[in-house]
């Protein structure tokens, strides 16, 4: 075993990388379940909006559509799950699940053509003065554009939930539909958005696995991001903040992991592989024990006005 | 009079299969409180609804001030000075009262002004909230506090009340009414929608009823007797409940020193409640809602368990026994929630029926549902409860409410318990039904079984009780027989005083 | 204007006639999609659906295929349908088949060359608690500290992936396979090969358990106190506690179920037409039964239909990338549109559709 092989700038660097897509799906479905929606797509979503991306940037030789790509690529696969759920009131479980499914199968159909590619290359920003530093700079100021947005985008989203009057009003629907009804505001178009953005942020996150992370496509590449986006948001009962530290926890996780296994540590490379996923199950379990805190009451619930 | 605030000329809405308001005309002045009277499904919240902009009439106008007043959505008539306090349905308990008054309001200042804005009104109308308080830990009345400092903020020109004194106890009521008549007079005009006689007369200046739909007439209710009015609001006159000469029989329920922690971060602790309840008496306790009616009817029907010694049921031990074992025992209950809590809204009345009678009424054998006993079991509810429903595979969701609580304190009387414990058995209910449901359960006593029931009406916990006792946080006050109260201790009993007299208490 | 209206209740009609509908809006997208990826639509519809029972060369070799493929989605969806009847999302059956076939395996392998008949009953068995045991993971978690069984069902299939692949290459590898990853092969071991009981109709015991696991729903849900039970947890979970149902129980009842049904189907795989335990033996039957369970209503009978049916379009699916070169994802999401156009009908069954006369304003 040879621990003097990881380098804890490049870890650093490199968990920062892996907690990106999940980040990004993560507050999305943050904001859907602030709204009162569960929805249980991310999965479908994040691997449509990964190969969506890949294949315009490939096409494009451009990352930068890409993203934008599989944002809407995201976003409009959500629309499918909004139309159900909101119009169709279908069950938010089975929908979700069913767009899971959905996205799978679009995704490798989509994808047979790109397997095997590289894809462009994501250019590094360089931030003046803060790129230059020593260590710091190559820890946490080299990296692409995505890693900001991601961060600047859980800014936001906090401050839009606790500033601002549409935040406010997101956070009322979500916690009873029923009173934000009898005060006259849309309910169903309000949750339209917030899932639609959902969609945006979750493709988003699988465009960064296949154009960054990776970078190339292969078919079922998510291996679960999406579901641990789901996981994340409960850990970090609905709050923005949290979200971003639960990710990159869950970053750091799969990095240390990973590193382990190259540097031969004497732990079963199965044991290594599932980690993330035990550490997820028992984050869930110790949350769950000490009482799921900041659910939206509504959370789930179908909203049809009787009158 | 001049030219009045609003004037409501031929509003008709109609929905499939129901007309709820056929051609409604009412004018309300300027600093009138105006009462809107009626019945459950008489057609008040659907008139409400087309005055606040949530539904849009069929036909017919209204004016507001000689002008013509169209809102199509509630924030029309917010800027047109037109706010509603609501019965149910517009807090959000996640949320801290700033936010919820926020919520409420066309063009909010700042959180900072708006929590000063706050404090400014509930000093001035002596309504004391704190703005950083997270709603869902208010009591019912400083949760209706914020509704009205809601609208009060929007200097409204007409304030509307829905069923506002239902969570009040009759000191909260009084205050309430010292709020009211001190908008009146600087210039507000109220619509009071109630079916509480007594409050009507006591407050409001005018008063149009409304029976299945339809304006039925107006009248000064200062001069009017609540007798009138109440024949006005059914249509006919019903047979109220008959109490017989009570015979009391052995104890058959004893609760002594029930203890429980709330179930919620929402709910209620029980503290220390004790009562024993006689074969062929009726206990009423009243309270206002949220302080532990829920949680006692949980602990007595057994859905949640108690430490031994607890409950005793015709002297033996049920504290630790499941709701199964408490029914075979001979302890029935009904919850107030009919959707849901009695009844599952999609199942059919029959498998309604297995729900609470699978054991009891030997529906079951090896474990297997006999679905011809169990059909059989229904009918015979529905016929002895005139149950009006098409047949007993109808899912209980189709029916209404009255028909499907006469159901569901049928289910339970057809059993024969020796012990019935209800809890709001009348609730949201017609009242041809709450009459024959009151009846039902004088009748199920006079054969000698005891029934506790719990409600928040204290018109009909006088009517069918012979003792009453009242819950407050929790705690159970003395019990008195109904005969030696009047409505000042019964005030003094919801609000909590415990130690008044305990002279009489037996348990 | 077209609004939704409540009905008083669930239409009976609309029940047995979502899924058709939502099989023959299936076809008609699926079509499109096919003329887009530059197949004949009709041709591929027939090709999906009536070549791999009726077509005279690929028939013969497709038709057993069919009790192959249902058996397994059928065990695994009459055990998930009975959770979500009562409202326990459990999606993780794809581990529990996991870790079900890979326990009865090693139990059976652990009796290599035996060739005593009690072996392969003894392995249903512990295939059955195999799956049964990765259930009551969720179900433990969920009962004694609330956690979601959704997230960490799921979350296990993945841990079972992992067990799949060092148990395949480790502890349960072929010690004579060269050092290829994957067990012996159990068809060259005729005390516990799971083979076809009727020749060339695919009837293996696997069926035969789908079979058997169909009626005794059946009579579970229709006649039995513990399905009505699990039915009420499901409609109204306060009404449940009120009828004296505990929680707990429904949750280990539904959960363990699902396990040990999910499991056998993976041990009957494993044995039978798998024939091996590779690391990537399963075939997502445990995911695709989530669709075979909405698709057959979380009906005993409509899930046998169902699951015959998604077995149609495996085969055809097939069928159709071999004979019109269509990719075989295509399939995967043409099985995907099938639960979203029958949720999207289903809402005919609770509503119903009221045009004109809404609100004018």
């Amino acid at each position: 075993m040879d621990f003097g092989s990881i380098n804890p700038a490049l870890l650093i660097a490199s968990i920062m990388i892996s907690a990106t897509p999940i980040l990004l799906a993560a507050i999305g479905e943050m904001v859907v379940e602030k709204a009162g929606v569960l929805n249980l797509g991310v999965e479908g979503m994040m691997i449509t909006g990964a190969v969506v991306g890949f294949a315009v940037a490939v096409t494009l030789t451009s990352p930068g559509f890409g993203f934008v790509a599989a944002a809407f690529a995201g976003a409009a696969l959500s629309l499918v799950f909004a139309l159900l759920t909101q119009f169709l009131l279908s069950n938010q479980v089975a929908t979700g699940l069913g767009l899971t499914l959905a996205g799978l199968g679009l995704s490798s159909l989509i994808g047979k053509p790109y397997e095997g590619m590289k894809s462009p290359p994501m250019p590094k920003l360089d931030i003046p003065v803060l790129s230059d530093l020593p260590i710091v700079g190559r820890m946490l100021f080299s990296h692409d554009a995505m890693v900001y947005v991601s961060l600047l985008l859980v800014v936001a989203v906090w401050a839009f939930l606790k500033y601002t009057r549409a935040g406010l009003i997101l956070r009322a629907v979500g916690e009873s539909h029923d009173s934000a009804h009898a005060l006259g505001y849309k309910v169903i178009p309000i949750r339209i958005a917030a899932i639609l953005f959902g969609g945006a942020c979750a493709g988003m996150g699988g465009a960064y696995l296949s154009l960054v992370r990776v970078p190339q496509w292969t078919e079922g590449m998510t291996a679960g991001a999406g579901w641990i986006a789901l996981a994340i948001v409960v850990f970090a009962s609905w709050r923005a903040g949290r979200v971003a530290v639960g990710a990159y926890l869950f970053g750091g996780v799969t990095v240390l992991q990973l590193n382990l296994q190259a540097a031969g540590a004497n732990v079963p490379v199965s044991l290594l592989s599932a980690s993330p996923y035990i550490i997820t199950i028992l984050v869930l379990v110790i949350i769950s024990a000490r009482g799921v805190h900041g659910a939206p009451a509504s959370l789930g619930r179908s909203f049809h006005a009787t009158h | 009079m001049d030219t009045p605030l609003l004037s409501i000329n031929g509003l008709t809405k109609a929905y499939p299969g129901v007309v709820a308001n056929d051609s409604v005309s009412f004018d309300i002045g300027e600093s009138e409180i105006h009462a809107l009277l009626g019945e459950n499904g008489a057609g008040k919240s659907t008139l409400v609804k087309m005055i606040y902009g949530l539904v849009q009439p069929d036909n017919g106008t209204m004016t507001m001030r000689g002008a013509g007043y169209t809102p199509s959505k509630p924030s029309e008539a917010r800027q047109s000075g037109v706010a509603m306090v609501f019965q149910h349905f517009s807090l959000f308990d996640a949320l801290d009262v700033a936010e919820n008054v926020a919520l409420g309001m066309e063009t909010p200042p700042p959180m900072r002004d708006l929590a000063r804005q706050i404090r400014e009104v509930s000093e001035t109308y002596g309504l004391p909230l704190d703005p950083s308080r997270t709603v869902g830990t208010l009591s019912a009345g400083e949760r209706q506090r914020v509704e009205i400092i809601r609208c009060l903020l929007q200097d409204p020109k007409l304030l509307i009340m829905d069923e506002p004194t239902s969570v009040l106890t009759p000191q909260e009521v009084d205050i309430l009414f010292e709020t009211l008549r001190k908008l009146k007079a600087e210039g507000t005009s109220i619509l009071y929608i109630s079916h509480k006689l007594e409050e009507i007369r006591a407050l409001c200046d005018h008063a149009t009823i409304l029976r299945l739909g339809k304006n039925v007439g107006t009248c000064t209710p200062s001069e009017t007797t609540a007798r009138e009015m109440a024949e006005m609001m059914v249509g006919s006159s019903f047979a109220a409940p008959q109490a017989q000469n009570k015979v009391l029989g052995n104890v058959l329920l004893s609760v002594k020193g029930l203890s429980q922690p709330a179930p919620g971060s929402f709910g209620t602790p029980l503290r220390e409640i004790g009562f024993d309840l006689r074969a062929g008496e009726v206990l009423g306790i009243g309270g206002v809602a949220g302080n532990g009616q829920d949680e006692l009817l949980a602990a007595l029907s057994g859905e949640r368990l108690s430490e031994t010694g607890m409950v005793r049921l015709k002297g033996s031990d049920v504290s630790r026994m499941g709701p199964n074992a408490r029914r075979e025992a001979g302890l029935l209950s009904g919850p107030e929630e009919r959707l849901g809590h009695a009844a599952a809204p999609d199942m059919s009345l029959i498998e309604n029926g297995v729900l609470t009678a699978s054991r009891r009424m030997g529906l079951l054998s090896n474990g297997f549902i006999s679905w011809g006993k169990s059909r059989a079991f229904a009918e015979d509810v529905i016929e002895r409860f005139d149950v009006r429903t098409p047949g007993p595979h109808v899912a209980a969701r189709a029916l209404s409410g009255g028909n499907l609580q006469k159901f569901v304190v049928g289910r339970e009387i057809v059993q024969t318990p020796d012990v019935l414990v209800v809890n709001q058995p009348t609730w949201g209910v017609d009242a041809a039904a709450a009459a024959f449901i009151r009846q039902s359960l004088l009748d199920l006593a006079a054969q000698g079984s005891a029934v506790l029931v719990i409600s928040q009406d204290l018109d009909e916990l006088m009517e069918v009780s012979d003792r009453f006792g009242a819950l407050n946080e929790g705690r159970l006050s003395s019990i008195r027989p109904v005969t030696e109260l009047d409505i000042e201790q019964i005030g003094l009993m919801m609000g909590g005083a415990h130690d008044m007299e305990v002279a009489h208490v037996d348990g | 204007m077209i609004r939704l209206e409540k009905r008083p209740e669930p239409s009976r009609l609309w029940t047995a006639t979502t899924p058709l509908l939502a099989v023959a809006l299936t076809m008609i997208v699926g079509g499109l999609l096919f003329a887009v990826l530059g197949a004949d639509p009709f041709e591929a519809i027939r090709t999906i659906f009536w070549d791999p029972l009726f077509h005279p060369q690929f028939a013969a070799y497709s038709r057993p295929q069919l009790l192959v493929k249902a058996g397994p989605l059928i065990l695994i969806a009459i055990g998930l349908s009975i959770g979500f009847k009562a409202g326990i999302w459990n999606i993780g059956a794809e581990g529990q088949y996991i870790i079900g076939a890979v326990c009865g395996a090693g139990v059976g392998l652990a009796f290599y060359p035996s060739e005593n008949v009690l072996i392969f009953p003894l392995m249903i068995v512990a295939g059955a608690l195999g799956g049964w045991a990765w259930a009551m993971i969720p179900a433990v978690l969920k009962t004694k500290f609330g956690t979601n069984e959704i997230l960490v069902s799921l979350m296990l299939v993945y841990v079972a992936q992992n067990v799949l692949i060092a148990m395949s290459t480790g502890l349960l590898r072929n010690p004579e396979g060269m050092g290829f990853p994957g067990s012996r092969n159990f068809k060259q071991w005729d005390a516990v090969h799971n083979a076809e009981i009727v020749a060339n109709t695919g009837m293996h015991w696997g069926v035969v358990a789908a079979f058997i696991a169909v009626i005794a729903a059946y009579v579970l849900m229709s006649r039995h106190i513990q399905g009505f039970n699990i039915r009420l947890s499901g409609e109204a979970p306060r009404a449940a506690r009120f009828a004296g149902v505990s929680p707990a129980r429904i949750v280990f009842l539904c959960l363990g179920l699902a396990g040990a049904l999910a499991g056998m189907a993976g041990l009957f795989e494993v044995t039978g037409p798998a024939g091996q335990l590779t690391d990537k033996f399963n075939a997502g039957y445990g995911f695709t039964a989530i669709i075979v369970a909405f698709l057959g209503r979380l009906h005993p009978v409509g899930i046998l239909l169902a699951g015959l049916l998604m077995a149609l379009t495996y085969i055809g699916g097939e069928l159709a990338q071999l004979m019109l070169g269509l990719p075989g994802a295509a399939i995967q999401l043409f099985q995907g549109m099938l639960l979203f156009f029958l949720l999207a009908t289903d809402v005919f069954t609770n509503y119903r559709l009221r045009f004109g006369a809404g609100a004018a304003a």
